[in-house]
């Protein structure tokens, strides 16, 4: 009895290990349809033109989401932009100068900790210290001052991807096969020179990789981002203006969003978002997994 | 000139120097910017500790004082089930991912949660609302704990996978040669034997989720009131640090200061569990 009892406890466990296994591979499947039905009202009643449509009017049902879809990407790449230089020398730093250690591990922990603050605290951070000073840059340059806009989102963006990035990063450079370096060194390379023509160019394909996983992390960033963007629909003139990312407006007229088209509408600003995500996240990923081999 | 400096040695040498500083130089920036950022957050937040926060409820728009207790008791409800939800089924795919490894459906599996973990947390909070909120009619802290949870999976599925891995499969074979079925040797033995890794996993796993208001805005939504009813809405402590920091009222950024220091703190000690776990419970052999 007992044992017969133990082989169907076995089964049932195997069973289910397999079952979760599986629905949780098909989860994004179940998203991507479930988001694709929930948005297909608005898909018909705004066709191609929604993509390139410069007013939003949902008041009208007038839906057109160029500004956002300019403004997720200004402030993303501009983020990216930032960051670069910063992730690529704490990289290098953690993972070539000085791999091992006490003081080096103290600083990967302490970069670390940047992945511990949440979004909305860095939303707030950024409200009483980025924005006044951007605000006083663009009093120096003559420009309406609110403080917010597509610079000071892209420069708290990009402190929160450095930690990201860095571990990316990191990785990456710290798999570069030793035989490489020590053949660059005996040939009277500098430390400079290994890194630049050795190291950087071997790995420029996992550093690339790091760097779309970022910025598909930058494109979907909503709490901090919807706090200091300034939450303009319109097309942006410069970077200082504020703008509107596709997930901030998710997240602040959601909610709000009176008609089945436009909530609907704004499930296919989440759609599309899912969608690029999704599809930079796998190449990245399939980048990161042949390198590391 | 010396003989030695017919390809500009000098000059190379002078390059090295200036790159290494640059380095050094950027990486020092990066961790003056986290002491900076934790200076601010705790010096702002600490001054605005007072015991009303932990202790009442929020006071109507424009009275001075309140705190956030239906909030810290919203958050650690939320969370929790969360955990209780995500725990059990994110350790089963990492037993799973662990116990096939180099088939193609278990690298496809483990793709999947990879792309997972980088799927915007907003765009959960949509998929949620149409599968639960939408049918249902209205908002609920429930809702908002099974967002949390698909988002805490990818999390505790790498580490478990990764921590049942370094387990040497002897441990495994001598147990399954003893005859235990392979329910219990993977209950009695590969578990025990990687709790240190599977815990920290999910330790990462509530460190992500603790903070995070996207995928709450509407699914628990918010509620001025304090609640135990997970069918209710519930506000949590990030989602009122959102809608204080928002507002024009300096007793409620006061407030929304306070609470980011008790979030912040928290996550930090969730990140301090989680290094000392990983370095007194690492398994080797």
């Amino acid at each position: 009895m007992k044992n017969r009892w133990r082989v169907l406890e076995n089964k049932i466990f195997v069973r289910w290990l397999s079952i979760v296994s599986i629905i949780t591979m098909i989860l994004l499947l179940v998203f991507f349809l479930t988001l694709l039905i929930s948005s297909w009202p608005a898909i018909k009643a705004n066709g191609f033109g929604f993509l390139w449509g410069k007013t939003w009017d949902p008041v009208a049902n007038h839906f057109g989401m160029l500004p956002f879809l300019v403004g997720t990407l200004i402030t993303s790449f501009l983020s990216l932009l930032i960051s670069a230089p910063f992730s690529i020398a704490a990289a290098l730093f953690l993972g070539e100068y000085y791999p091992k250690g006490l003081v080096p591990n103290i600083f990967r922990n302490v970069i670390e900790l940047l992945a511990a603050i949440p979004s909305v605290v860095y939303g707030f951070w950024g409200l009483y210290t980025v924005a006044p000073l951007v605000s006083k840059i663009e009093m120096k340059l003559h420009m309406p001052a609110p403080g917010v806009g597509i610079f000071t989102a892209s420069i708290v963006l990009s402190i929160m991807l450095i930690p990201y990035s860095v571990s990316l990063i990191r990785q990456v450079i710290s798999m570069t096969p030793t035989s490489l370096k020590e053949a660059a060194y005996a040939l009277g390379s500098t430390r400079a020179e290994v890194i630049t023509k050795v190291i950087i160019p071997t790995n420029i394909s996992g550093i690339s990789a790091g760097f779309l996983l970022s910025l598909g992390r930058a494109l979907g960033e909503t709490m901090a981002v919807t706090i200091l963007i300034g939450n303009s629909p319109e097309i942006p003139h410069n970077i200082f203006s504020p703008s509107y990312t596709m997930a901030s407006v998710i997240a602040n007229e959601f909610t709000e969003a009176v008609g089945n088209i436009y909530l609907s509408t704004l499930i296919e600003v989440g759609l599309l978002l899912f969608v690029v995500t999704t599809i930079i996240n796998i190449i990245g990923r399939m980048i990161i997994k042949k390198v590391s081999y | 000139m010396t003989p030695y400096d017919i390809q500009g040695l000098q000059g190379r040498r002078v390059k090295d120097r200036i790159f290494t500083s640059l380095v050094w130089g950027l990486t020092f920036s990066c961790l003056a910017v986290v002491f900076i950022i934790l200076f601010y957050i705790f010096e702002k937040g600490i001054g605005s500790l007072n015991w009303a926060i932990f202790s009442q409820n929020p006071k109507p728009v424009g009275e001075n004082g309140g705190g956030m207790l239906n909030a810290i008791v919203g958050s650690l409800m939320v969370v929790s089930i969360a955990a209780i939800l995500a725990i059990p089924v994110g350790v089963s795919v990492g037993i799973y991912l662990a116990e096939n490894r180099g088939r193609k459906l278990s690298d496809r599996i483990a793709l999947a949660v990879d792309v997972l973990q980088g799927i915007p947390s907003i765009v959960i909070g949509i998929v949620i609302y149409v599968w639960i909120v939408k049918p249902t009619g209205k908002f609920s802290s429930y809702s908002g704990s099974i967002a949390l949870a698909i988002m805490m999976l990818p999390p505790i599925i790498k580490n478990t996978e990764e921590t049942l891995i370094l387990i040497p499969t002897t441990l495994k074979e001598a147990s399954l040669a003893l005859g235990a079925s392979y329910f219990r040797t993977t209950m009695k033995v590969m578990l025990p034997a990687g709790i240190g890794g599977i815990f920290s996993g999910c330790i990462i796993g509530i460190a992500r989720i603790a903070g995070e208001v996207a995928p709450l805005l509407f699914t628990a939504f918010g509620n001025p009131a304090l609640n135990f009813n997970i069918l209710k809405p519930v506000d949590t402590i990030p989602k009122v640090i959102f809608t204080y920091a928002s507002s024009p009222y300096d007793d409620w950024h006061r407030i929304a200061w306070g609470g980011s220091v008790i979030l912040v703190s928290f996550i930090i000690l969730l990140n301090t569990i989680i290094k000392i776990f990983e370095s007194r419970w690492k398994v080797q052999f």
